[in-house]
């Protein structure tokens, strides 16, 4: 039998690395496990992390870490196929330490992050598929992988393996998400000068921008896209619930080109070349999707336990401190020597009462409720823009005649009543 | 070190079974050239066991000189006594260049000389000039997974060697009856003083694909999809009387061997009609065979790069154009009254 | 016990290399760094060699300090040490001053414990040359022996080892006294996929790291730039072929317009007498 760990975790994302790095701090003897290439190998993310989770496991990362851009605006749009209505927030305050959030490309990012994390003692290893846990008693005390002599055994088993998380799923934590609760994302890095990139957004160096897209760039499937502004690349994305590609019989990769192609989108993205790209899931059914997520010497953290926050476009964040709980639980268990699900339960109930269960449950029915309500992306959006252009053209009618036909094209009184209704249903939900 | 001394361009002439390689004739040809340009004279280097006869060939096709080492122990090629009977005569007659063909013999006699004279090697060079008043050779080759060309240079060595790729010279038209100076040499070397031996020679009885020695080679590329899709290929070459050529990546999917991979990784050809069927047309693929006289793309993808490379492209779909060709070539033959088609 | 050294390069992945065809430039940033495809082999074939004669693998090479990855790639083969040798002196340098520091390097390995057999790959993806494996030989003065796809026999106690080396018609079979020096082909073995106690070993192991102060009896004037005789004057991208005839209509039209064509060349498809 090869060597016992005090944890495995399965998983180099943002989550098992966090998970990882923090145990090896914390004196314990721990092995991640990556399937990828390296760390970031193989994962997609549009590209925003979050300064202040970061810091919580490494203070002052952005002195040394590659991130591409801070983000000193963020924009909105909502889309219409010939017009948008933006709005925006610049502050010049994020564009100085501390800082508020990067964009950052993961395969460069989560590789120095792994580095961190082996430097202060994690044992990293690449290019292996963990295939199943080892139960013993209903405990779970390793993972077998696939290679050759391929089982290892671990007082606990961290299982960061993403949002599929067949790990988790075969533990019977979860059952196989439906169709509504995971989006399925894609995106392209296109390559652009950097000095365009900056013209174009308005950017002076060092100083990012993220575009978040509604409406027309998901042609009104509940979704959302984006466009950031790396270095000298731009990500653009679009991520829309499965169950909404399914009905409305749309390839993935053809929602991007429409995007790409948008009169919107296309000047901002004129003459780069695609570097790369990704699709990936994301689950999005929030709390109301969480499996279980701890058990007898088994925590499950990261998107593995459905932890994004949908409306926000976070998930790194969640993810890097679901990992540093863990940590500090397994390292209590550690001491305890109790790696019963009583004591790692700990896990469950600091994540809850912190900011992510909060966040969690919060948002809790947003993305059903756009699900269930297409009218939002299908109507309004377009509502909006009508109302806008209206508003803005120069015709020589006044604005009260603008406003009058505004409240027109709102509909019948019984309409206007439902708008409103709506409007007040999707404040509750994403307040 | 004093290039005054230095003159004349050397190739080292590769024999085996009392047959020159077809590499060391070309460079023959691409020799002439430089020394014509430097206005020295051009040498072959002999080197085997009852060899004396092929010199006259070596005149034929360009030499004005020839050295040679005609002893037993030469009778097998091997690394030590072949590099000891060229550095004897590099040393004694002091040539500016010396050309090896880019096979594994040339490859493994050339490295080793290079560290022992010392000097600088340019390997699987595709292309050769020299500055006229410095005698400055300058080879270039692909580099970076044939991406770009490099230009290599030695500037304060003498000689300057580089090994040539086969296929990319031209040899010269043989000229009957022409001759040059033979300049026997020996050197005392007896077995002994030999390390390694050769216990035996084995050769392969199945008979090898040979694609850079074919007239009709029919490629295929990914686009064909799969292996069984690459049949087609087959059956087209086995029409037109051809062997079967491939792209890399059709290679590593394993849908034929090695081979027949034609490209930078694989076999440089130059038949007399080339089809590339489903190829795109990478760099690395058309070096193999950009001088093949009369080249056919065949790619649905018409902004694909082989059509810049092909002589005459068809813009289509591989399993529609192939099937018609293959009838059609066969209806023509009949009509013709060409009566004895190859059989394969 | 037998001592078997392979020389191994990291290289960027030329596959993976993507060029801009607009620039005609080379996106570097795509080509990941990785273990030389052929030094896979040599790793292979040294520990394949060691699991049958008994004895230790080492893996030398030189290169900047990210080498370290390759080297641990060995361990995951098989590998039982690594040495790295890393220096701004070594920079720039081509084959020859290439086979000068690795043979340095394979001295000093010796002198603590003597090296029986040094296993190269056939070339490095990058460098492309085939030519260092010879050099290093030469250099130390033992045997080279290339194109090498079948050890068959190494025997340590009589001071020989028997390999094949293949040529385009078949393979010789030679006998070379030991040490000698072999550069491997691709196919002389199958690099399997590595054990988890491997990687374990891998990931944990930290190679043997020295400069050029480390080495003895170094001529700086033999390393890197300098001690190069080779230079790159030029680099440019291959001009572009013009293009040829799109030929046009349908599909039954556009064959009947090739086959006029390549029939042209009837001579080509008519039996020349058997002999
Ligand atoms: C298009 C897109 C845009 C996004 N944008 C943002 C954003 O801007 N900001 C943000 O904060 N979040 C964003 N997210 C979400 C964010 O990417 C995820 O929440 C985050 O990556 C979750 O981290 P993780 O560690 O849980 O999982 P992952 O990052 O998915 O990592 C899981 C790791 O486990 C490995 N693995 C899986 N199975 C196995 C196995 N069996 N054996 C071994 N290894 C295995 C995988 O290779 C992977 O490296 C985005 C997601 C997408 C898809
Ligand atoms: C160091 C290095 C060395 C290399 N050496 C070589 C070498 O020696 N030889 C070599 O070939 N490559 C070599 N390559 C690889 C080369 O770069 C290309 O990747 C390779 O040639 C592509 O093979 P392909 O054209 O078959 O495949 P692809 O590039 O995938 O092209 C397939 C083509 O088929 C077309 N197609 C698809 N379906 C159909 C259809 N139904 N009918 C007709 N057309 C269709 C497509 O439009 C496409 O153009 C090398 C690369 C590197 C980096
Ligand atoms: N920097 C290096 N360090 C160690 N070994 C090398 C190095 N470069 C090349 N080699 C070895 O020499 C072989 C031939 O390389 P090359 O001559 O570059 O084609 C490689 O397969 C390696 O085994």
């Amino acid at each position: 039998m090869s060597e016992k760990f005090d944890a495995i975790v399965v998983g180099a994302g943002p989550a098992g690395i966090s998970c990882a790095h923090d145990l090896a701090k914390g004196g314990a003897n721990v092995l991640l496990i990556e399937r990828g290439e390296y760390p970031g190998s193989k994962n997609v993310m549009g590209g925003v992390l979050y300064r202040k989770m970061m810091e919580d496991i490494i203070p002052e990362f952005y002195k040394e870490a590659p991130l591409e851009r801070p983000i000193v605006e963020q924009r909105f749009m909502m889309m219409e196929k010939e017009s948008a209505l933006t709005f925006s927030y610049k502050g010049l305050e994020w564009g100085k330490e501390p800082y508020n959030n990067f964009t950052v490309l993961r395969a460069k990012f989560d590789q120095w992050f792994a580095d961190k994390a082996v430097q202060q003692g994690a044992i990293l290893i690449n290019e292996t598929v963990v295939l199943e846990c080892i139960v013993e008693d209903g405990k779970v005390v390793g993972v077998r992988t696939d290679r050759p002599d391929g089982e290892v055994y671990a007082d606990v088993v961290v299982l960061a393996d993403g949002v599929n998380s067949l790990l988790a799923q075969s533990l019977g934590f979860h059952k196989e998400y439906k169709p509504n609760e995971v989006a399925l994302a894609t995106m392209e890095v296109l390559k652009l000068d950097k000095k365009v990139i900056e013209d174009r957004f308005n950017l002076e160096e060092n100083q990012g921008c993220t575009i978040e897209l509604f409406g027309d760039a998901t042609k009104g499937i509940v979704g959302t896209g984006f466009l950031y502004t790396n270095k000298d690349t731009l990500s653009l994305g679009v991520g829309t619930l499965l169950s909404g590609l399914i009905k409305h019989k749309i390839k993935p990769y053809e929602l991007l080109e429409y995007v790409k192609n948008h009169p919107m989108i296309r000047p901002y993205i004129q003459g780069s070349e695609p570097q790369e790209y990704l699709a990936h899931l994301i689950p999005e059914g929030g709390y109301n999707s969480m499996g279980k997520i701890v058990g007898d010497g088994v925590i499950v953290i990261g998107d593995a336990s459905q932890l994004v926050n949908a409306i926000h476009r976070e998930g790194s964040n969640l993810a890097m401190t679901s990992g540093r709980l863990a940590a500090e639980t397994v390292l209590l268990a550690k001491e305890a020597g109790d790696f019963s699900e009583r004591r790692l339960d700990h896990y469950r109930v600091k994540l809850l009462d912190g900011f992510v269960g909060q966040d969690m449950k919060k948002y809790k029915d947003s993305t059903h409720h756009f699900e269930k309500f297409p009218q939002y992306f299908e109507q309004y959006i377009p509502m909006i823009n009508r109302a806008a252009s209206q508003m803005f053209t120069v015709d020589g009618s006044s604005k009260w005649e603008k406003q009058k036909k505004i409240m027109k094209d709102l509909g019948s009184t019984k309409e206007k009543m439902k708008l409103a209704r709506d409007i007040y249903r999707a404040w509750k939900v994403v307040k | 070190m004093d290039f005054q001394d230095y003159k004349d361009v050397w190739v080292f002439i590769e024999e085996k079974d009392g047959v020159i390689a077809p590499v060391s004739l070309e460079l023959l040809g691409a020799g002439r050239k430089l020394a014509d340009k430097r206005g020295s004279e051009l040498a072959g280097v002999l080197i085997g066991e009852n060899i004396k006869h092929l010199t006259s060939t070596l005149f034929e096709y360009g030499a004005d000189i020839v050295y040679v080492y005609d002893q037993p122990i030469f009778k097998h090629y091997r690394t030590e006594s072949f590099m000891k009977a060229l550095l004897h005569c590099s040393n004694k007659y002091k040539p500016e260049i010396i050309l090896y063909g880019a096979t594994s013999t040339g490859k493994d006699l050339a490295s080793a000389v290079a560290t022992d004279l010392p000097t600088g090697l340019t390997a699987d060079t595709t292309e050769l000039d020299v500055e006229e008043d410095t005698g400055l050779l300058l080879a270039s080759r692909p580099a970076f997974g044939g991406n770009i060309m490099a230009t290599i240079l030695c500037k304060k060595y003498r000689p300057q060697m580089a090994t040539v790729r086969a296929k990319v010279m031209k040899a010269l038209a043989p000229v009957q009856g022409r001759k040059g100076t033979v300049i026997e040499e020996h050197i005392d070397l007896a077995e002994e003083d030999i390390r390694t031996k050769v216990l035996e020679i084995v050769k392969e009885t199945t008979k090898k694909v040979r694609i850079d020695e074919a007239d009709i080679i029919v490629a295929g590329g990914k686009g064909l999809g799969s292996a069984e899709g690459f049949q087609l290929i087959h059956r087209l070459a086995e029409t037109l009387g051809g062997v079967v050529g491939a792209s890399r990546d059709v290679v590593e999917a394993g849908w034929v061997a090695h081979a027949h991979q034609v490209g930078q990784t694989g076999v440089t050809v130059t038949p007399k009609i080339y089809f590339a069927i489903g190829i795109s047309g990478a760099i690395q693929h058309i070096v193999g065979m950009k001088n093949a006289g009369l080249i056919i793309a065949i790619n649905n993808d018409s902004e694909a790069a082989i059509f810049e490379a092909c002589h005459y492209g068809i813009v289509g779909d591989a399993f529609e154009i192939v099937p018609i060709l293959i009838e059609g070539f066969k209806n023509a033959l009949t009509r013709e009254e060409v009566s004895h088609v190859r059989e394969v | 016990m037998l001592h078997i050294v392979a020389c191994i390069k990291q290289v960027p992945d030329t596959k993976i290399i993507k060029m801009n065809p607009k620039t005609n430039t080379m996106d570097r940033r795509t080509a990941p760094a990785i273990l030389n495809p052929y030094d896979a082999h040599a790793v292979e074939e040294a520990v394949r060699i060691r699991n049958r004669y008994g004895g230790t693998v080492s893996v030398v090479t030189m290169g900047p300090p990210p080498a370290v990855k390759a080297i641990k790639k060995c361990i995951e083969i098989g590998a039982d040490e690594g040495y790295l040798i890393t220096d701004r002196r070594f920079a720039g340098a081509d084959t020859l001053a290439t086979s000068y520091a690795v043979t340095k390097a394979i001295e000093k390995i010796s002198k603590t414990n003597p090296v029986d057999l040094i296993i190269c790959g056939k070339m490095s993806i990058d460098g492309d040359t085939g030519q260092v494996g010879p050099g290093i030989a030469r250099r130390l003065d033992i045997p080279p022996l290339t194109s090498v796809n079948k050890v068959v026999e190494v025997n340590q106690e009589q001071g020989y080892a028997i390999v094949h080396r293949k040529f385009e018609d078949g393979h010789e079979v030679v006998q070379s006294t030991l040490p000698c020096l072999l550069s491997v082909e691709k196919t002389i073995n199958e690099v399997p996929y590595s054990s988890f106690p491997n990687m374990l070993k891998a990931a944990k192991y930290e190679p043997h790291i020295w400069s050029v102060d480390d080495l003895e009896n170094v001529d700086i004037k033999q390393l890197g730039l300098k001690g190069s005789p080779t230079i790159v004057s030029k680099v440019w991208t291959p001009s572009k072929p013009e293009g040829g005839t799109l030929l046009e209509g349908d599909a039954k039209e556009q064959v009947e317009q090739l086959l006029s064509i390549i029939l042209e060349k009837k001579e080509l498809f008519t039996v020349k007498e058997e002999s």
